[in-house]
């Protein structure tokens, strides 16, 4: 094919986004009160006996060109969340606003417009992709179900795996199987990108790769992302990447938001104890520095039966009879991109906790083991 | 590498393996999964094998326990373990091996874990096969064994089929299984791998106390820089199958030598400023078919000299039992100063 196609895509975008309607303030999508339980079927009719709660309540927006990195522990909720925002599941409850307009509502922009805007990759780079087309073709699948001529969508196709790169004719006409775990990952990457979507849900999209590789595809999503305006959900459980490619950092406990702000104040000065305790598992490479105790001990509770109040509080060092009683919420504050805020009783001077308004780096690391444990009880 | 010149009191190797080729073969092709690989493990000592996938740190690992399959697998060299020389067992001496005096736990615990037995079944099993005590007394010992990997509640967990446990407590219940003989010698496959952040520190802790408690010998394969830091006495660094870098977790990890394991550690994101692109290193692993002679990183590698295409290079001595295999370890401090570490 000719170079000329793949140079035009090659070129950074002109500042101003021909796409952008709601304006540079409007974030680019906006979840409110976001809800999805797992019915549990049992007994002899096959009723509904129990219910996963597996995302609760989530509330958080995302701003034009940032990449938001959620984390948490794996069943808190993570991938349900990315695959709501997908559509690839339908939500019990809950709203999204893409770019202003409301989604898969009277007045708002259809599934198929928001699919071609937001398009995902996925952590198993194999499976995603079809094993019996050949790379260029899966590529170019999008664009022609969108209604874009055979022959134009491949020749997009190649340049995009130009873009990724890989030699369009050295890769272009190979099966999946013919492909290492970094360049498969390249070509989803290529897939998703194959729409021009406006924003990307990375689940979990380096977590199976080898760390040289890694470095590479997180070096490809930061070029692409210069390159092509791009907005990305990032999803790891990996603390250090998530720090290292995220603006803003949203922390998931069990189905709910507990914490989301700014990267760097996330990391340095993290609000709520799960947070805390989350970070510092994160292990570093310095062997004159292990850790001797764990941060956390035990597993998450189990989501079917949630604990009452704060979901945290069985395995949290400063729980009191308040955590029990009372869930506490992020508040309003955290629909302001700036703010940093976390769901604790203790960021809450009225809530009635005993550490009330004071912040977590005052307060000693192992809190009155006997008072978690009398919680737990 | 054998250690010539260390200080410390001549003790013997608790494991040695010298030379160690594996070969898998097929009728299409010859991998040379391992490429004469040598080193010891002293008693209550842990190595860590770090290296990226296909680098043949695994393989190296299953040879000790002869887990290749025999029609398709060329090992030469030679492995002993304590008093055993893993080459010349049989089948049936091999049995009486696995399990008493070398165990092994793995990356997947419901896969290594039999979902039809409960957990208690499964550790006593391996105490009645080896030790011929009574179902009484073995399942006293389970229990004593699921309280030392710090399972809560075990009573009841022994009572559980491995489906009714959380990934968390299956790895604690197969390091249990493993630990019931009091093996001399653990085999750990990147048994954190799968876990989360904050159980993966849990299990590497209750994992390192039980070493030195039991005094055992641990070789734990991994892909983390992180967890080596964590658990390591001495770090291997495998590529293509082979020992590139080896020595103390501190001279490896704190003055590495070689171009890829400052590769490796430049690539791994822990806290690099946001704002600049990670220095990767170019490139891929090379394929196990189709080895070139002389150093296999060369390709990759941004010192590579016409000489690195030619020969593999011999070990280098930095002190203290700290060996790296490269023709440029002159120039990989200069390097270094440039700022890839």
């Amino acid at each position: 094919m000719t170079a000329q196609p793949t140079e035009r895509h090659l070129q950074p975008v002109p500042p101003g986004d021909n796409n952008d309607r709601g304006g540079k303030a409007q974030p680019l999508l906006i979840v409110q009160n976001l809800q999805k339980y797992f019915p549990i079927r049992g007994g002899v009719l096959n009723r509904k006996v129990a219910e996963v709660k597996a995302v609760d309540d989530v509330s958080f927006s995302v701003m034009k060109g940032e990449t938001l990195g959620i984390v948490g522990e794996s069943g808190c909720g993570k991938s349900t969340l990315a695959r709501l925002l997908m559509h690839l599941m339908p939500r019990d409850k809950g709203t999204l606003v893409f770019d202003g307009d409301p989604v898969d509502e009277p007045h708002g922009i259809t599934l198929r417009e928001l699919r071609r805007n937001m398009q995902m990759v996925f952590q198993d780079s194999y499976s995603s992709l079809n094993p019996r087309l050949p790379v260029v073709d899966s590529i170019a699948y999008g664009p022609t179900v969108h209604g874009v001529a055979t022959s134009e969508a491949k020749i997009k196709a190649r340049g995009l795996l130009e873009k990724v790169g890989l030699r369009p004719d050295l890769f272009g006409g190979r099966y999946p199987h013919e492909l290492s775990g970094g360049q498969k990952q390249r070509v989803n990457i290529a897939r998703a990108l194959a729409l021009d979507p406006r924003m990307l849900i990375l689940d979990e999209a380096v977590s199976a790769l080898d760390k040289s590789v890694e470095a590479q595809v997180l070096n490809l999503l930061g070029y692409l992302k210069r390159h092509l305006n791009l907005t990305y959900i990032f999803i790891s459980h990996d603390l250090h990447v998530v720090q290292y490619i995220s603006d803003r950092v949203l922390v998931m406990y069990l189905g709910q938001v507990v914490e989301i702000g700014p990267v760097d104040r996330i990391y340095n000065a993290p609000k709520h104890p799960y947070t805390r305790a989350l970070l510092q598992s994160a292990l570093e490479i310095d062997p004159e520095h292990r850790i001797e105790t764990p941060p956390l001990v035990g597993d998450p509770p189990n989501p079917i039966n949630p604990p009452s109040g704060c979901r945290f509080r069985t395995r949290c060092p400063y729980a009191e009879a308040i955590c029990e009683r009372e869930t506490p919420k992020l508040g309003k504050a955290a629909e302001n991109p700036a703010e940093h805020v976390a769901a604790c009783h203790i960021t809450n001077p009225v809530a009635g906790h005993s550490m009330a308004g004071r912040t977590l780096q005052s307060l000693p690391v192992e809190a009155s083991a006997p008072r978690a444990l009398a919680a737990a009880l | 590498m054998a250690d010539t010149n260390n200080p410390t009191p001549p003790k013997r190797p608790l494991v040695e393996v010298r030379d160690l080729n594996v070969n898998f073969v097929s009728r299409e092709a010859t991998v040379r999964a391992v490429n004469g690989v040598s080193f010891d493990v002293m008693p209550g000592e842990v190595l860590c094998i770090i290296g990226e996938s296909g680098s043949g740190k695994s393989v190296t690992m299953r040879s000790l326990m002869q887990l290749h399959p025999k029609k398709r697998t060329r090992i030469t060299g030679s492995m002993r373990v304590g008093d055993h020389d893993i080459m010349a067992l049989s089948d049936k001496e091999m049995n009486a091996v696995r399990g008493r005096v070398i165990s092994m736990v793995f990356q997947e615990p419901m896969t290594a874990l039999d979902p039809v037995y409960t957990i208690g079944d499964q550790i006593a099993e391996t105490v009645m096969r080896h030790e011929g005590v009574s179902k009484a007394a073995a399942m006293e010992r389970a229990l004593e064994l699921m309280q030392m990997v710090k399972v809560p509640s075990p009573e009841r967990r022994l009572k559980a089929y491995p489906h009714e446990l959380s990934g968390g407590l299956r790895q604690r219940a197969m390091m249990a299984v493993a630990l019931s003989c009091r093996p001399a010698l653990l085999l750990a496959d990147e048994p954190t791998t799968a876990l989360d952040a904050t159980v993966q520190i849990q299990v590497l802790i209750v994992l390192r106390k039980l070493q030195e408690q039991f005094g055992m010998g641990v070789i734990f394969v991994t892909h983390d820089l992180g967890v080596a830091a964590q658990i390591a006495d001495k770090v291997a660094v495998m590529y293509a199958g082979r020992i590139i870098e080896y020595g103390s977790v501190k001279d490896v990890l704190l003055k590495p030598k070689h171009p890829y394991t400052l590769g490796l550690m430049a690539s791994t994101v822990h806290g690099q400023n946001r704002d600049q692109d990670i220095d990767a290193i170019p490139g891929s692993p090379p394929d196990m078919r189709f080895l070139a002679p002389g150093c296999s990183f060369a390709p990759r590698c941004k010192l590579a000299q016409p000489e690195c295409l030619a020969s593999f290079p011999e070990p280098n001595d930095h002190g203290n039992g700290h060996m790296s295999r490269c023709f440029r370890t002159a120039a990989t401090t200069p390097a270094m100063e440039m700022g890839i570490a």
